[in-house]
């Protein structure tokens, strides 16, 4: 059976998707460009299309600080944010994650102040990195909206009970209209079970959350959110597969190949700039060259053996990354494929890092193509470590 | 037997540890109760233990009413709220400085939930900072007395003003020193729908610089000194008001603790005493206490 | 060994901690100075004055941390404080 596309922003297909998960409570505070989202889903509330409470609080940190309360209390919930908010949030980012409470959020990544800039990079979600939230990069519309139920079976898992970001580009897939198929309310019901939490707050069962641990427990929490997150490296492969099979649509697990068996370059990003990069291979493929693609979905967990077998036969490594550690002048994919292969000598191709994308700036294939030319040079002995891609001249 | 069991590791003669246990005698076993960051929550929680007979949640110091609203909005949506009671207890620090704006974010979104501030008037907690609900002249670490100064220079926030102007049906005061009436006045602000506060005065012994055994003496001198005012507010309105019978001076609540005693020994610290008088005679007249 | 830790605590599991240890002084009840009014039960801060089958109040002195409010709110002065070991 054909299944019927409609032409939607990509705002509207996350909404959606969002309300076939049925949360109990959602609770957002508005930024751009994630306004979008959180107005859908307000207007299916006030249409009586969700049975949910639906609170509009005074901050982003309420946002989350509210959901931790719901959370515990059993309720599946949703938030989205971007930038500034999600930096608001940073606290309560750890917390959501030590109690292990499954919230699941739509990250509509955009570059943080200052200057005060509202356009895409992914330098807020990836500067949430080791808050022990789980974070899913999107490539498309259709991924971003179909990632939402895919976390919450990963989140809710009895054996992962982390919090899970799906992070989606922001206005380059916020605010695009594209065709998609809304994911269906029967099909989510039979994918997505019930959130039955062994512990919540109930008066007849007593329990407290959120203790005091000294330095004889304290560890033991990190150590099994670490274990819990390695859990997750293998629930997210499945959790893909089990969505192809019911919708019939597969974005890869934690990684995604294109083009990548035999290529002397491989190229690896995360989210919309994926679209770009493939349409660049195509060119080059067409011209003879050897290029393929890895695209990182899973930033965290970090699936670091999966990486090094699919870069086996590659000869140099490219990474893309909208983000930056000032005083590293790296971004964090290319920081962290390139200590993933350190120990490990399987692979001996040599990493080159590119920053690019930040507060916006278009990612045209011409970019692209200029990285892979300056990856050809490693041959001749000339390599570059990381540098910024897209610099102006004009202002540098 | 009291729902806040004992093996907690409050201080002898804690005033926190008094109203948690007053807020359950009131409560009973159907409520839930949101803690922020503070002595309360780091003394009766240590893992694997609790001293909670009901269920409990810390999240963080400057969120509880957001997760109490949380907590709340889940209840209803999941059709469990009959008639359990969500209450948050939290600190001066967490509740007049740092935990504010998501308390006026809670009580303006009309949430069913009592919020009950245990002020004990300074982060002791953390050794006796001053706060913003550190009284005029209360030598804290942040707010020492010194060959310059009498100490905290600044008023106390009027907090349960603030929560009454968010409109909230029921606002009161009450004092760990007068049980039956804070119990009254928790199981009221409980039963009330909407967003509720009762602000407690709370005699460190630690913080204060007095006896363990004093708590409740020196409660009770703040409260017939007419420095600490008991009154409850409906929809704004105050509507009730325990009057004070043969009222004292200030000194006798001053010289009671440590953290005045540069009052009494520095220059110029008689003057000043005058100023706290002031307040005081200010809440007689406006609180109509005499 | 499971994966997810129990992050949750059982309620009122602070019992295990005796914090009789910590008492210097202790009360002692007179009964033949005792009301009954029950203000020393009223105020105890760790909860832990119980009223007897005779209706008069004895605390646990397992947990009781010695901080004498109850002596000092006794207004009978049926509650003296005696230092430990005496």
């Amino acid at each position: 059976m054909r299944k019927r596309m409609v032409v939607v922003e990509g705002s509207y297909a996350v909404a959606h998707a969002v309300k076939v998960c049925k949360p109990n409570v959602i609770s957002a505070y508005p930024i751009t460009p994630q306004t979008h989202i959180v107005e859908d889903l307000s207007q299916f509330a006030a249409d009586g299309e969700m049975n949910c409470e639906y609170m509009n609080v005074e901050s982003e940190f309420s946002a989350i600080s509210a959901l931790i309360g719901a959370s515990a209390a059993g309720a599946r919930t949703y938030t989205s944010t971007t930038s500034q908010g999600l930096a608001l949030m940073h606290e309560a980012l750890f917390n959501a994650s030590g109690m292990r409470l499954p919230i699941v959020m739509t990250v509509v990544n955009r570059a943080l102040s200052a200057p005060i800039n509202i356009w895409n990079d992914q330098q807020d979600s990836i500067s949430q990195r080791d808050t022990g939230w789980i974070q899913l990069y999107a490539e498309d519309v259709q991924e971003s909206a179909d990632m939402t139920p895919q976390l919450y079976k990963i989140a809710e898992d009895e054996d992962i009970l982390l919090p899970a970001m799906a992070c989606m580009d922001g206005f380059i897939l916020s605010h695009v209209y594209e065709p998609v198929i809304l994911l269906e309310q029967s099909l989510t019901d039979e994918f997505l079970p019930d959130y039955t939490p062994e512990f919540v707050l109930d008066p007849k069962n007593p329990m407290s959350f959120g203790a005091f641990a000294d330095p004889s427990t304290y560890t033991e929490f990190r150590y099994k959110q670490e274990k819990a997150m390695g859990v997750a490296l293998k629930r997210i492969e499945e959790v893909a597969l089990e969505f192809s099979e019911k919708y019939g649509r597969y974005y890869g697990g934690l990684l995604d190949g294109y083009m990548l068996e035999d290529a002397e370059i491989v190229i690896m990003a995360m989210g919309s700039v994926i679209g770009t990069i493939k349409d660049t291979i195509d060119m080059l493929r067409k011209e003879g060259e050897n290029v393929g693609l890895l695209k990182v979905r899973s930033f965290r967990p970090f699936p670091a053996d999966e990486i090094r077998k699919a870069l086996k036969n590659a000869k140099v490594v490219i990474t893309l990354d909208k983000n930056i550690s000032v005083g590293k002048n790296e971004g964090a994919l290319c920081t962290e494929v390139k200590a993933c292969m350190y120990n490990n000598r399987d692979v001996l191709a040599p990493v080159i890092g590119f920053m690019l994308g930040h507060g916006g700036r278009d990612i045209p294939v011409s970019t692209i193509v200029k990285m892979i030319n300056k990856a050809k040079l490693v041959e001749k002995g000339i390599f570059i470590e990381s540098e910024f891609a897209d610099l102006r001249e004009d202002l540098a | 037997m009291s729902l806040l069991k004992p093996g907690h590791r409050g201080c002898a003669g804690c005033c926190d540890a008094l109203a948690g246990k007053f807020v359950l005698d009131a409560l009973g076993e159907d409520c839930i109760v949101v803690s922020p960051t503070g002595c309360l929550e780091v003394f009766t929680t240590p893992y694997p233990e609790s001293a909670w007979g009901v269920p409990w949640i810390h999240s963080l110091f400057e969120n509880a009413a957001a997760v109490a609203s949380g907590v709340e909005a889940a209840f209803k949506a999941m059709g469990k709220m009959n008639n359990t009671k969500i209450i948050a207890i939290g600190g001066d620090g967490a509740t007049m400085d740092i935990g504010l704006q998501a308390i006026s974010g809670a009580f303006e979104r009309g949430h069913d939930f009592t919020y009950i501030c245990v002020d004990n008037e300074a982060y002791m907690n953390t050794g006796i900072q001053r706060s913003s609900g550190t009284p005029m002249y209360a030598s804290t670490t942040t707010s020492p007395a010194g060959k310059v100064s009498f100490g905290n220079p600044l008023n106390k926030k009027n907090m349960p003003a603030i929560i009454a102007a968010h409109g909230s049906p029921y606002v009161a005061t009450a004092s760990v020193a007068y049980a039956p009436d804070m119990i009254r006045k928790v199981k009221k602000a409980a039963q009330i729908k909407g967003p509720t506060y009762v602000h407690v005065h709370a005699p460190c012994c630690t913080g204060w610089k007095f006896e363990g055994s004093k708590t409740i003496e020196v409660g009770r001198l703040a409260v017939e000194t007419a420095l600490w005012p008991l009154y409850e507010m409906e929809n704004s309105e105050i509507t009730g008001v325990r009057k004070i019978k043969n009222r004292k001076p200030v000194e006798e609540y001053l010289k009671a603790q440590g953290r005045f005693k540069h009052l009494f020994t520095m220059e110029g610290g008689a003057e000043e005493i005058k100023k706290i008088q002031a307040t005081a005679d200010w809440n007689v007249k406006h609180f109509g206490l005499d | 060994m499971k994966l997810i830790i129990k992050t949750v605590a059982k309620p009122g599991s602070t019992r295990a901690n005796k914090t009789g240890a910590w008492r210097s002084f202790m009360p002692v009840f007179d009964h033949k100075l005792c009301s009954k009014c029950g203000i020393c039960a009223i105020y105890c801060p760790e909860g832990v004055v119980h009223k007897l089958e005779n209706g008069f109040f004895e605390p646990d002195y397992e947990y009781c941390k010695g901080c004498g409010i109850c002596a000092n709110e006794c207004p009978k002065k049926a509650i003296i404080m005696v230092l430990e070991g005496k």
